[in-house]
Parts: structure tokens; C-alpha cells; sequence
């Protein structure tokens, strides 16, 4: 499966060259925190993930990319528990614990955070109150009834509603507020989870250029602190924040490395970035 | 303390909590205040409804689960009272037995084993409040885990107080089949006839009708209660915050239930009877009604649409009995189509409207 390292100069794309592209030297590998192991998913005999395997480190800003029906979205749903797979494994931390066997409140516990493909906020409460909601603590019914806002609790919140940039908005009932803004909410949200993996679905989807740069300027503040997982469509996006890429292509890993070297490789360029 | 007190701001603005305590003292002098005493008994059972109303839209305005089984949870706090009222006249019906009437008619020898213990109050009260909610905890554990929504779990819910209806409707069942209990007398040794005893339970119906307001209110107010409107508008986004949404919507399922069973058994005292038409689909379908008319997820709307509703069909079934069904079924579409969030909904729209009038008076002076 070793692609050839040397490509066609007619077949790169020298436009695209990559604005952050940081090969990692195999020397300066920082722990790994995620492992997902050889997962096979068939939805009535259609092979939605098949043997798929990826290594996330700490800190580590990876962007997912692959065409449509490539299983980005359903390893993301695997992963968060919302998908059992067939066979495979997705380990977090410490080896011993499958993430497959868990429920979705449970793996949120133990540290995975997914915002959705569609804004999903939730729409009756403020700003404030989504937040509130997704910080980490105690999930349980008599607590939430009994415990009240700590001053740690509050000052959490500000802090995240600082870093998305909806400070002002904080009393805004979250339905009211643009596309773009709810995208930041739910990253907000995700951050007050303070989970060891973001997992983030299309980010910049229907967003302006201004927001998605803004945006693009989040996730490269949030990485280092936080393992980030992308999976986003718009390529110069990606290109803007990607350290390292892995490309999904039929339920398949087909190519895995620094952007540069992605987009070097033919077959990369043949099912994806060339359409 | 300090903290106490905040908690109780975060229910209520200090005028709010002022209008809610001179409504309670009103609710409760009514009686002394030439309320005539035929009407006592009337008022106190729409005093029950409007706790049924709470419970009703505790799981329904802020849980977002659509009950159409909540008249099986009263009808069984009912029972649980009825029960009591009927041991407490043992030796007293036609045959002169220790055993309720109908069992003697049946040609009973002696008590079944569930009827024991519910010659006590105590015993009996617990009972109309811990069967209701144990049904509701079985129940509730099986469809919310089954993850059944929306429309199904309406329909479930009706199918369940349907059979408990064919269940009651059985002589053989012990309750009193079709006939249901009735012919009370006393209630912890006061004549029930008496005005003092029906001011003494109108009362009674009105400091639980406060007490559950201030509980439901607790409830909404505190993070469980954001948790739960946050799983009624997106459970699955919950379940990924890591709440475990079945445990919220279970909670809330069974002290509904409870509640449910509060207010029965307050009812039938008042009302000297229970049978199993209380627990007719119809009647928890009517239960909804209160709840959509009054404004769903508002409790202070949930009880004046319950007392609209009950008041409404009080009047009609007096003067137009057959009008009453039409009438019913035409609120619900017209409440459904233009009143989204109930007479309550209409509340800012008529400040608008009023504040438009006013503004226009003030630059137009005729």
C-alpha cells in the first residue's frame, strides 16, 4: 500500500500550496491519545468503513477529508457511540477500554466531544445556558437538581464565551442567533466539555468568508491544547489549518500525511481533489 | 441562608412571589369568603386539576413526552383513596359485612390480600402516591429505554389506560367493576357532607395545588430542569453532553405520576365517587387539552387552562350536554392552529397590541 513518493509534476497542484504545512519528524511524536483499530461498518451490505485504522497524538490538529459516502461521518458516529461496528476497536487514553462497547453519555464522560454536521445547539436556551449545559462534571438527574452554578463553573463559561466571541451574546436565546454563530457556539460548547478529543463535523459549512476565517483562526488557537479532529469539504479551509491529513475513500484509509504530500498523490488527486 | 434566598429569586422576581402568595391566600379563604358552599366541592375538584394540569405539563410543555395515559395515574390516587373511604365504613353498607358492599354481592368471604392496610390514611396516601409512581417507574424504565418517542409513546401511553380500564371495569378485580367505589361517608372521622369537612378538603386541595406549583417551579428552575427541556429539543445532543437523557425523562415521567396520583386522591373525597371511566382514554386525551389550551411548558398557564377547560364543560354539560364533545374537539384544532403556545401565548402579542394603541393615541390625540 506505499504510495509512490514522487508524482507527475503535471499532476500537482501548485496552487495549492499548502499555508501550514509542518511535516512531523517521527522523532518528536508526542503521546498518542485516540486509536481506532482495522473498524468494518456495513449498513445492509454496504460497507460504509472497512478496516479502517488511525493514530491520533496529543495536541494534534487532524483534518478527515474524502468524497461523499468516503465514511468520515460514520466513523465520527462510531466513535462517539452513536454506530456499533461490526468489527474493530476505537481506544482512548488507555488501551484497555473500548470505546465501542460504551454508550454515547459515557464516552462523553470519558473525554470524546463531536459537534454535528448541522448546527446543533440547543435552540429554547441562551447562550449561557448551552454552555452551562455541555461543561464537564456531574451528568446525573439529583445532581442537576440539587447543585447550582459554582463560581468556577461560571467563570468556565466566560472564559469559552471570550475564546468563540460570543460574550455579548450571552443572554441571546441560541435559536435567534446566525448560522455561523451557532457553529461557534457548538465549539464552545464542545471546549466547556473540555474533552481530550474534538471531534468537529464541517465547521464551515455555510459560512461567509469572514466567519471562515475566523473560524480557521480558532481551530489553529485551539490545537496544542486540545486533540481536534476536522472533517470539512472546503479544501482551502483545510489547507489553511492542516497539520496532518487523512483521506477516507470508501470506507478506506487511502492516503495519510502532511498536506503537501497529499496533495502530491495521484490517487488522492484521482478521487478527491481532482473532481 | 443567603444561598437559600437566591435559590428562591431564581424561581421568582420579588413581585412575582408576591402575586403567587396573595393568589394562594385567596385560593384558600374562598370558602370564607361566600363561596357558595354547594360550589365548594366544585372548586376543590378543579383545584385537582389544575395539579393533574401541572403534572400534565411537567412531562409534556418541559420533557417534551406526550402523555395520553395521565387519567390512569389519577384515577389510581383516586382508587388508592376510595379504598380508604370504603374500609373506614366497614360494618356500615346494606349487608351490615366488615367487607365493602360489592364484595358481599359477589359472595366474597373475606378481603383480598390488596385491600389490606388501607384502613389506615397513612397507608392509603402513600399508596395513591407510590402506585402511580411505580407503574410510571416499570413503564417508563421499558419505553424510554426502547427509546420510544414521540407519537408512539402517545399511543402506548393510551393503550395502557385503556387496559387498566377492561382491568377495573372486572367485578373480578376487586375494585367494584363498572360501579366503582362509592357511598362514602367519613373521612378520618368527619362526615363528608358536612360543609366543614368539603371546606376542610376544598383547603386541602388548595395548599397541595400550591405546594406541587412551587415544586414543578423548583424543578424547571434548576439545571435538571434546563437538562430537560434541553433533551426535549435535542435529546440526542444531550446523550452527547453526556447526560444520560433516559434517566432525566424517567425522573420527571414518575413524579408526573405521583403528582397524578396527589390529585386523584384530593378528587374523590370531593366528588364521593370513583369508578373506571376516569380512567377512559378520553379523560387523559381532556388532561392534554387543559395543557395545549393553557400554554405548554408555562405551569402558571397549564392550571387556567385546566380550570377554562373544566369550567367550560362544567357549564355545557349543564345546558348543552351534547354540545360538549364538538366543542372540546373544535379547541384543540383551534388552539393547535393558532395558539401554538396556548392563552398564555397570547399574553406579549396582547402587550404589543396595546402598546401600538396607546403609542397611536399618544402621537394622534382625536
Amino acid at each position: 500500500m506505499s504510495a509512490p513518493a514522487v508524482t507527475d509534476p503535471n499532476d500537482a497542484d501548485d496552487r495549492a500550496t499548502p499555508i501550514v504545512s509542518v511535516p512531523v519528524p517521527e522523532a518528536a511524536r508526542r503521546p498518542l491519545v485516540l486509536w481506532v483499530e482495522e473498524l468494518s461498518v456495513s449498513f445492509e451490505g454496504f460497507k460504509a468503513l472497512n478496516g479502517v485504522s488511525l493514530e491520533l497524538e496529543q495536541g494534534e490538529l487532524r483534518c478527515l477529508i474524502g468524497p461523499n459516502g468516503a465514511g468520515k461521518t460514520t466513523l465520527m458516529d462510531v466513535i462517539t457511540g452513536k454506530t456499533r461496528p461490526a468489527t474493530g476497536g476505537v481506544f482512548l487514553d488507555r488501551r484497555d477500554v473500548d470505546l465501542t462497547k460504551l454508550s454515547e453519555c459515557r464516552i462523553a464522560e470519558l473525554g470524546v466531544g463531536r459537534k454535528f454536521q448541522r448546527p446543533t445547539v440547543f435552540q429554547g436556551h441562551t447562550v449561557y445556558e448551552n454552555c452551562e449545559l455541555a461543561l464537564r462534571g456531574r451528568k446525573g438527574v439529583w445532581s442537576a437538581l440539587f447543585t447550582r452554578r459554582t463560581a468556577a463553573e461560571r467563570a468556565r463559561i466566560d472564559e469559552v464565551l471570550e475564546i468563540i466571541g460570543l460574550a455579548n451574546q450571552a443572554k441571546r436565546e441560541a435559536g435567534l442567533l446566525s448560522h455561523g454563530q451557532k457553529q461557534w457556539l457548538e465549539i464552545g460548547m464542545l471546549l466547556a466539555q473540555d474533552p481530550k478529543v474534538l471531534l468537529v463535523d464541517e465547521p464551515v459549512a455555510g459560512m461567509t468568508h469572514a466567519e471562515t476565517e475566523r473560524t480557521a483562526e480558532l481551530m489553529r488557537n485551539l490545537a496544542g491544547k486540545h486533540t481536534i479532529v476536522v472533517v470539512e469539504h472546503d479544501m482551502e479551509f483545510v489547507r489553511s489549518i492542516a497539520r496532518r491529513v487523512t483521506v477516507l475513500h470508501e470506507g478506506k484509509v487511502l492516503a495519510d500525511g502532511p498536506m503537501a504530500q497529499i496533495q502530491a498523490d495521484p490517487r488522492v488527486v484521482e478521487v478527491y481533489l481532482g473532481e | 441562608m443567603s444561598s437559600l434566598r437566591s435559590r428562591l429569586r431564581e424561581m421568582h422576581g420579588p413581585r412575582a412571589w408576591a402575586a403567587l402568595g396573595a393568589v394562594a391566600v385567596l385560593l384558600a379563604l374562598l370558602p370564607l369568603m361566600g363561596l357558595p358552599a354547594h360550589l365548594v366541592p366544585l372548586f376543590g375538584k378543579f383545584l385537582c386539576f389544575g395539579i393533574a394540569a401541572l403534572a400534565m405539563d411537567l412531562v409534556w410543555g418541559y420533557g417534551g413526552i406526550l402523555s395520553l395515559g395521565h387519567g390512569l395515574f389519577f384515577a389510581l390516587g383516586g382508587y388508592g383513596m376510595g379504598m380508604y373511604l370504603m374500609r373506614s365504613i366497614a360494618g356500615e353498607g346494606v349487608y351490615r359485612s366488615v367487607l365493602p358492599d360489592f364484595m358481599v354481592f359477589l359472595d366474597w368471604k373475606q378481603l383480598p390480600w390488596y385491600w389490606h392496610g388501607f384502613e389506615h390514611f397513612g397507608f392509603a396516601i402513600a399508596m395513591a402516591l407510590l402506585v402511580p409512581g411505580a407503574l410510571a417507574l416499570v413503564f417508563g424504565w421499558f419505553a424510554f429505554r426502547s427509546r420510544i418517542r414521540g407519537v408512539y409513546f402517545s399511543i402506548v401511553t393510551q393503550a395502557l389506560t385503556y387496559a387498566a380500564t377492561l382491568l377495573f371495569f372486572q367485578n373480578a378485580a376487586g375494585f367494584g367493576g363498572n360501579n366503582g367505589l362509592t357511598d362514602f361517608k367519613r373521612i378520618l372521622g368527619w362526615p363528608l357532607h358536612d360543609p366543614g369537612t368539603r371546606a376542610a378538603l376544598y383547603v386541602a386541595s388548595a395548599i397541595a395545588l400550591v405546594a406541587t406549583y412551587l415544586l414543578c417551579r423548583y424543578v424547571v428552575t434548576s439545571r435538571l430542569g434546563r437538562v430537560l427541556t434541553a433533551v426535549r429539543d435535542a435529546e440526542l445532543k444531550t446523550r452527547f453532553c453526556g447526560y444520560e437523557s433516559t434517566h432525566y425523562k424517567l425522573f420527571v415521567w414518575t413524579l408526573s405520576a405521583v403528582l397524578c396520583g396527589l390529585a386523584g386522591a384530593l378528587y374523590v373525597p370531593q366528588v364521593g365517587i370513583i369508578n373506571p371511566s376516569e380512567m377512559q382514554p378520553a379523560n387523559s386525551i381532556e388532561m392534554a387539552i387543559w395543557v395545549a389550551v393553557g400554554g405548554r411548558g408555562s405551569l402558571v398557564g397549564a392550571v387556567i387552562g385546566a380550570w377554562i377547560v373544566a369550567g367550560g364543560k362544567n357549564w355545557l354539560t349543564n345546558t348543552i350536554p351534547s354540545a360538549w364533545l364538538y366543542v372540546l374537539g373544535g379547541l384543540f384544532v383551534v388552539v393547535t392552529l393558532f395558539l401554538p403556545r396556548g392563552l398564555v401565548g397570547l399574553i406579549p402579542k396582547l402587550r404589543l397590541a396595546l402598546a401600538a394603541v396607546l403609542r397611536r393615541r399618544a402621537g394622534q390625540p382625536v
